[in-house]
């Protein structure tokens, strides 16, 4: 049923398909969900252009067959109206929306399925991490944090997946509402303070996918992009081990530099930012930071624009809750050292 | 029984205690004009802003504020209005009566919009404009700094009030008021649809005033309905706001439709086609708008069977609003169609709604809705609608009823170069914003980052608003040169309804003696079947009309003395401002006041009408 509309002679219309720049297009999708999601679009699209045709025809037929021409001052035949007709054009568009109603409640269904998968015949259990992934993501204005219960992992803005494993998002706010949206792998499902709403995708190819904020939670709603990177088996099970556990060296770097760095990061920084289980969340887990493709969740990663951030987070990015920290309470030089440790803090080349 | 008619008086008092439905209709349309300027330039700004990546024109906050005043201004403060504007004025004619059920109470209904409208609006000097949207979702509003989110709540509030009286007076008046012969089969899709509103109005703005009472108990006295730590649901305010809500929706669109049935009826000089069916396709276009409201609500987690549900109740509109599209269709087929400025509104509408109507229905899917919901998608959508129907509409009555409101007739030429360009850009600024939706621009986002492809598209959405703003200009500037169009004024179109009996201006009393209505169209029927008159359905008689009063503006004043007591905490204020709107109240319980009559000789005097 669902894939009707390959029978309409309308398959020139494909050009929806491929709009956008790929990896954060809904046109574009990059996954089962997103596929089923996209296929139903094409198939409202295509039963409504059926409609859009029928009326537009009849429509320009009309005005140009009966325009007023120069000299003509008949009285047109007063019709009341005709039941046959009302009939036809009543019964038409329920079958037509009967079409679209079947395949929409089904699939309605399916994306609410977001238990974890059963045992299989034999009894064996599936395992966390690796036949699913649970991640609980709650929105903060205006930033993304991502825990990963069964692994004990705590990560900030970017979420890290394997590909090819069904993924479970547990979706909560801590503010505000916001909504959580891949638009190349799975539609949005809302982070209502109070509530626990949940969804599943998959992602088969292993890429940088990119999420957004879509409901107004404040200045800086624009600026609540996250990231989904989609790895290969083993490489997250390294990047889940080490950020559960994370090396020595990130907690007592060697180097001059690095340790006065990480000084500052436990006087400043860490009741806010933590480093595996260690510190606050207030803000961002910090674990990998220097894997982080962006600053702030929009700025390219560089020393110069970390730098400009810790300076001034309010012009950057108004209304978020990181304090500025300026001259007076860290000085050149104890910045430069402090960025120094945090560009240390990597775990995939 | 006083006879003696209040003296003269300067124009501004009169205009300032009038309780003439015609007049009291011309104000809604000055004051929604005046509003809708202020929404659209509130749109431009927004464009602007959007014209380039990560360009900040106004700043994110200042973004935000423009964003929810945009909306709020152009739902309850421009189109609201301008319709009731053409419902007050057209509706009494429509039905061949003297005036409303209840005069004082449609004054009172006016200042209290306008009131709470200019409340509204004073949030702009006071310290910012409420910035949580014109949904206004909990917590961010109930949580918002300053008092903008007050400013909101009571503005809507004052003004809410307003449209409430004025839904009840129309109810009453299409149900009392008209003339004799008019049965309910007989009257104008316009009247017919102006009931159905007013019905709406009566079901749906309850609920809106209830949730801002509920966040104005949260905002000002420290209540916890929406505070999920002290055991509230942000949930409720959704499904409050949208039970008001999504009824709004046709309580805007369905007077255009009736607008729209009228204005194709006369020049395609055609009887409706299916009369009886566009009525029921109207009541059931009205009774489906109170099933539909979660479907706003698909991705705030209510499950699938709810979303389901409300998903195919949603589709299930589509087959009324078919019906309606077919029947236009079919008006016109095997008419004689005249392409005038109003017309070419009306035959825009068409195509423009229908792409809007589609769109609805891919939003009524629910599972794809999870793509759809809250991005440029969405905004297309419901401006699809709201400019090709509720706009147009409104443009095509300014148009179509300009002579027998204003006495004179607005230039064609001008208002050809207003349509086009105003269809140009209306079609150029949304289309493509379906697509960006889709390629992953979420909906009132400050600003968008520059390398997602979304920067043309984005340009030319706003290319499109400023020749929808220069159009409004060649608008403005059409109603003010078309002054000298005096002649023909009276029943310029060949009008089928009964309005079009009336002398342009229309006499206060409207009808020196009450039409006697034979058939639907009965203007029409009269020219062509009878003697190209009325008949008459009384005696010509004494016509006893009601006394202006000052007084709707002293309970609207008082209620905005009030709103500020509370917006800022200071109940002494409160408590002023109540006791201005009690007092004027039981000033008006305790008054006797009979009316006056205007005696048949200047009734005869003044009778123009044929």
């Amino acid at each position: 049923m669902k894939h009707l509309w390959r029978l309409l002679p309308f398959s020139f219309i494909l050009l929806l398909a491929g709009c956008g720049v790929e990896n954060l297009s809904a046109l574009d999708p990059q996954g089962p969900v997103a596929d089923m999601q996209l296929s139903l679009i094409q198939l409202s699209l295509y039963i409504m252009i059926l409609v859009i045709v029928v009326v537009f025809a009849v429509y320009l037929f009309v005005l140009i067959k009966f325009r007023e021409r120069p000299g003509d001052t008949h009285i047109p035949k007063q019709v009341h109206g005709n039941r046959t007709l009302e009939f036809i054009w009543t019964t038409i568009p329920i079958l037509l929306l009967l079409m679209l109603a079947v395949p929409n409640v089904m699939d309605t269904f399916t994306l609410a399925e977001t238990s974890i998968p059963e045992a299989d015949e034999d009894g064996v259990e599936p395992v966390p991490g690796e036949d699913y992934v649970t991640i609980r993501a709650t929105a903060h204005q205006f930033w993304w944090e991502f825990e990963y219960p069964e692994l004990e992992i705590n990560a900030g803005q970017e979420m890290y997946i394997p590909t090819d494993t069904r993924i479970i998002v547990e979706l909560e706010a801590s503010d505000v509402i916001h909504s959580f949206w891949i638009p190349a792998l799975v539609g949005k499902q809302d982070n209502v303070p109070g509530i626990t709403n949940d969804l599943w995708f998959e992602a088969p190819e292993e890429g940088v996918f990119f999420g957004k904020c879509t409901e107004i939670c404040g200045p800086s709603h624009w600026l609540m992009d996250f990231k989904v990177i989609a790895v290969d088996q083993s490489t997250f099970t390294t990047w889940a081990d080490t950020m559960a556990a994370p090396p020595a060296e990130f907690t007592e770097p060697q180097g001059e530099v690095a340790v006065e760095g990480r000084q500052i990061f436990e006087a400043n920084c860490i009741a806010c930012h933590a480093i595996g289980d260690e510190g606050g969340a207030v803000g961002p887990n910090f674990t990998n930071y220097a894997d982080r493709e962006v600053v702030a969740g929009f700025l390219e990663h560089t020393d110069e624009n970390l730098r400009e951030w810790i300076r001034d987070p309010q012009s950057l990015k108004p209304g978020n809750e990181m304090p500025a920290f300026d001259e007076s309470t860290l000085s050149e030089e104890e910045l430069d050292s402090l960025i120094e440790y945090i560009d240390t803090l990597q775990i995939l080349e | 029984m006083s006879n003696a008619k209040a003296q003269p008086k300067s124009v501004l008092w009169d205009w300032l205690t009038t309780v003439d439905h015609k007049k009291i209709g011309i104000m809604y349309m000055v004051a929604g004009l005046f509003f809708f300027a202020l929404g659209g330039l509130e749109a431009i700004l927004m464009r602007i802003q959007l014209m380039f990546p990560e360009f900040s024109f106004l700043g994110y906050q200042t973004y935000n504020e423009v964003l929810t005043m945009h909306g709020t201004t152009m739902i309850f403060l421009a189109a609201m209005p301008l319709l009731f504007g053409f419902m007050n004025f057209i509706v009494p004619l429509q039905i061949g009566a003297r005036d409303v059920a209840f005069p004082f109470l449609n004054s009172l209904g006016f200042w209290l919009f306008l009131f709470g409208g200019l409340l509204l609006n004073v949030s702009w000097f006071t310290g910012g404009a409420p910035d949580a949207a014109w949904t206004a979702y909990v917590p961010l509003s109930s949580d918002s700094p300053g008092h903008g989110v007050d400013y909101y709540v009571l503005g809507l509030q004052v003004s809410g009030a307003g449209t409430l009286i004025g839904g009840i007076n129309f109810l009453v008046t299409i149900i009392n008021m008209r003339a004799p012969g008019m049965s309910m089969m007989r009257m104008p899709l316009f009247t017919w649809s102006t009931f159905v509103t007013s019905m709406l109005i009566l079901f749906a703005f309850p609920a809106l005033t209830i949730g801002l009472l509920l966040l104005m108990l949260d905002r000002i006295f420290g209540g916890a309905f929406f505070d999920v730590a002290a055991g509230g649901n942000v949930v409720i305010w959704q499904h409050l706001f949208w039970i008001f809500g999504h009824p709004e929706v046709y309580i805007l669109i369905l007077p255009a439709f009736g607008m729209f049935s009228e204005i194709i009826a006369t020049f395609a000089k055609k009887r409706l086609f299916g009369y009886s069916a566009m009525v029921f396709a109207t009541l059931i276009i009205g009774f489906l708008g109170f099933m539909v409201w979660a479907h706003h609500m698909f991705t705030v987690g209510m499950g699938p069977v709810a979303n389901a549900i409300f998903a195919v109740a949603t589709m299930a509109i589509a087959v009324p609003t078919g019906i309606k599209i077919f029947n236009w269709l079919l008006t016109l087929w095997g008419g004689r169609i005249k392409f005038t400025v109003a017309n070419l509104f009306a035959l825009a509408f068409i195509p423009s709604f229908t792409m809007g109507g589609v769109t609805g229905v891919m939003l009524a899917t629910s599972a794809a809705n999870y793509q759809f919901h809250d991005t440029y998608f969405v905004v297309a959508h419901f401006h699809y609608v709201i400019i090709g129907g509720v706009v147009f509409g409104i443009f095509a009555g300014m148009f179509y009823w300009w002579p027998k409101m204003f006495g004179y007739r607005l230039d064609e030429t001008l208002g050809k170069i207003f349509f086009w360009l105003f269809l140009i850009g209306f079609h150029l600024t949304f289309f493509v914003q379906h697509f960006l939706g889709l390629m992953g621009m979420p909906r009132r986002v400050a600003s968008f980052l520059d390398g997602q492809g979304l920067n043309e598209m984005n340009l030319i959405s706003t290319i499109g608003a400023f020749m929808m703003g220069v159009a409004f200009i060649i608008l403005v500037i059409t109603l003010i040169v078309s002054r000298k169009n005096t002649d023909n004024v009276d029943d310029p179109w060949d009008g089928r309804t009964l309005e079009w009996a009336t002398p342009s201006p229309v006499p206060e009393y409207n009808f020196a003696q009450t039409p006697l209505v034979r058939e639907l169209d009965a203007l029409w029927h009269e020219k062509y079947e009878g003697d190209g008159k009325m008949k008459a359905a009384e005696p010509l008689d004494d016509i006893h009309m009601p006394n202006g009063s000052i007084l709707p503006i002293f309970i609207s004043l008082g209620l905005t003395v009030a709103s500020f007591g509370l917006i800022y905490s200071t109940h002494v204020i409160t408590v002023i401002g109540l006791l201005i709107t009690f007092g004027a109240m039981f000033v008006r319980s305790i008054k006797e006041d009979h009316g006056y009559h205007i005696p048949v000789s200047e009734i005869k005097r003044g009778k123009g009408e044929r």
